[in-house]
């Protein structure tokens, strides 16, 4: 059934449907309902909360609970994520499997809290140090910000990798109509889990597990990030998601996710009424990216341009450029600091040409 | 003749990448012994730091985890309540990374009671990078980031931080113990077990600090190493049982 | 007649001496022979005078050293 539900908290809802039973965050604007909620929803469904004394303990507080073989999530915003790439990083190269959720807001440095996609670099192209990817989701809707959340733990557990789910305050604050999916059998999944071949959960069978990201001899630490990028190849070929919007014969595309995939979305209505064809590719996954589905637009003779909207100075412009690769003309509209842009300048650029 | 000493089973057979006469071997020695006549060796989990006991994993015989710097207390916060009650869960850290890098993690697990052991090893010096000033370097002592020896005014106190947490309400047992020689090896081995012991009770916390040697990073041998610890360290850093909430109780 | 013995695990020596120090019967030396470490290891020069009070082991960061006692 559906109910009206406040962002943060239907993702966190649907975080405890998915079977997630520990949650370690710090608060920061604009996410504070997802901790605030956890902090005693866990304790209905047996598991636990702490408000850590940092985001970089948060996060390694993820890695604890993770390395036993637990369900385990932190959300943050922006500065809060920048803190906790450390223990991101940690966690991709132990290869353990956990969800993070970053409600974006305007940066560089404290910035404001108002929504913003300037994360993308950070969500990306790794954010910590080294050689190393999260799987990136970007919902747009708050339903559809439950539904990836929902299966996020089960991708997280199949690739061994941590999954990260990037909204922005706008997402996390407004109220929307979603219904939550049935839970699933948490108990089951932590035994499964739990009793793994690789979880440091006390094994009394004369086998000691490690969890470690130490690999200091190079040929070991080389081949590691080799199976660890055959591992990302599997995952593009089998977790890339993207959604077309009125793309059959869009002459004018723009590339958009998250909350300005909707404004797009708006824009193209108000642009077809005036007979002008436009379309929409809003990639669902930010990493692995959808390039494939951006190079068949790009090769379409229908398509005269792509426009990549974001609230950013242009950061997803770049990964569109390289998949466009010069076969049509790429551009970019962007408003920043926490400002976002209404349909109708989305209108006015594609009818005035620039 | 029966054996009265030996490895204990608790310790891989992996040799141990310490310098010679490096008190790490001891302690871990003693760590070993504790647990196995605990008959704890089969679900205990060990949080290995970053410094010189970066490899602690390689060499006990239990689940281990390898944390990042200074982070070992948040990791086993979360383990305590993910695995069960009766694994006994231990965090080995360096001065580096238990007193400066990781000085909030241990300062909160601390606060927050954590049904944990901390083990912290303080030979006022940063090891494994190559004899840095570490925030327990001793005035007056050199390291290669105050090379005219610490001067406070120029490079900030060193902490005595068992008595620093033994103001927190938190922690059910803090201990600085030294093992300069057999006496106090003995010593150090029955605070471990102590240690462990009110874990196993479930009583909350306990933190062993061990002062220790580092021959290399002093430019001693590890005998004129152990000897500067009994005359130099330990002066400044008295040993003795800061908090025991065991104590209290019986009171 | 000897109360205890002990026995050195060579391989894993590092010839640090602490044990050498240890000893209350001073029957513990480093000798002349390395191992495959290049550490020149301990020995015990007079088994005869040992009592097996484990001083050595106690202090051995290497845990290289068995101790008998009858």
């Amino acid at each position: 059934m559906k109910k009206l539900w406040k962002g943060n908290e239907a993702i966190a809802e649907a975080a405890v449907a998915a079977g997630c039973r520990y949650f370690f965050g710090y608060p920061i604007t604009p996410q504070n309902e997802i901790p605030e909620y956890m902090s005693w929803r866990l304790y209905e469904v047996g598991g636990a909360f702490i408000q850590a004394e940092s985001e970089v303990s948060a996060i390694n507080m993820v890695y604890g609970a993770a390395s036993a073989g637990a369900r385990a999530m932190t959300s943050s915003s922006s500065p809060g994520i920048s803190l906790k790439q450390e223990g991101i990083s940690y966690i991709a190269a132990a290869e353990l499997p956990c969800v993070i959720v970053n409600m974006m807001r305007s940066g560089p440095g404290l910035g404001g809290i108002q929504a913003s996609q300037g994360d993308y670099f950070q969500a990306t192209k790794g954010g910590g140090h080294g050689d190393y990817h999260c799987i990136v989701y970007a919902p747009s809707t708050v339903q559809e910000f439950v539904d990836i959340m929902y299966n996020a733990f089960d991708v997280a557990d199949e690739y061994r990798n941590p999954v990260m789910i990037i909204g922005d305050g706008m997402l996390g604050q407004m109220m929307e109509p979603a219904e939550i999916p049935p839970m699933k059998d948490a108990a089951e999944m932590f035994e499964k889990y739990h009793k793994n071949e690789w979880a440091t959960c006390g094994h009394s069978d004369g086998k000691p597990r490690i969890i470690n990201s130490l690999r200091i001899e190079p040929d070991e630490n080389e081949e590691f990030t080799i199976r660890l990028y055959k591992k990302y190849e599997e995952i593009a070929k089998k977790e890339t998601k993207v959604e077309e919007y009125r793309m059959d014969d869009a002459e004018y595309v723009f590339v958009a996710y998250g909350s300005v995939a909707r404004i797009c979305k708006a824009a193209i209505v108000e642009l077809r009424e005036q007979g002008i064809k436009a379309g929409l590719i809003r990639p669902i996954t930010l990493y692995p990216y959808p390039t494939a589905t951006i190079e068949k637009a790009a090769k379409n003779p229908n398509v005269k341009k792509f426009v990549t909207v974001e609230m950013s100075m242009g950061q997803m412009v770049e990964d569109v450029r390289l998949a466009v690769n010069g076969q049509k003309p790429v551009e970019f509209y962007g408003r920043s600091g926490g400002n976002v842009m209404m349909p109708a300048d989305l209108v006015k650029y594609i009818k005035e040409g620039k | 003749m029966k054996i009265i000493a030996d490895k204990p089973k608790m310790l891989t057979d992996t040799p141990m990448h310490y310098c010679p006469g490096c008190t790490h071997g001891i302690v871990h020695r003693l760590i070993a012994e504790v647990l196995e006549e605990l008959g704890k060796t089969d679900n205990a989990i060990g949080i290995a730091p970053v410094g010189c006991a970066v490899y602690a994993y390689k060499y006990f015989n239990c689940d281990m985890i390898e944390a990042a710097h200074g982070r070992a207390p948040a990791i086993s916060s979360a383990l305590r309540r993910v695995v069960n009650p009766e694994n006994i869960i231990f965090c080995y850290q360096g001065d580096g990374d238990c007193a400066s890098i990781g000085m909030a993690e241990t300062v909160h697990a601390c606060m927050r009671g954590e049904n944990i052991t901390v083990i912290f090893i303080n030979n006022g010096i940063y090891g494994m990078t190559g004899g840095q000033m570490a925030p327990t370097t001793m005035p007056g002592v050199k390291a290669t980031t105050c090379i005219y020896g610490r001067d406070p005014k120029r490079y900030g106190n060193p902490v005595h931080l068992s008595e620093m947490l033994a103001t927190l309400t938190g922690p059910a047992y803090i201990e600085r113990v030294a093992c300069y020689d057999v006496p106090h090896v003995k010593k150090a081995k029955a605070a471990l077990k102590k240690a462990f012991e009110i874990q196993m009770q479930k009583k909350g916390l306990s933190f062993i600090e061990v002062l220790a040697s580092c021959p290399t990073n002093f430019h001693m041998t590890p005998l004129e190493a152990m000897e500067f610890v009994k005359t130099q360290g330990e002066p400044f850093y008295p040993l003795g049982v800061f908090k025991d909430i065991t104590k209290e109780e019986n009171k | 007649m000897a109360k205890g013995k002990v026995e050195f695990r060579e391989a894993y020596c590092k010839g640090c001496s602490l044990c050498v120090n240890a000893c209350p019967m001073k029957i513990l030396q480093i000798s002349k022979r390395t191992n495959a470490k290049g550490y020149e290891v301990a020995e015990c020069v007079d088994m005869d005078k040992c009592i097996g009070c484990a001083s050595c082991a106690t202090m051995c960061p290497d845990s290289v050293i068995t101790v008998y006692r009858d």
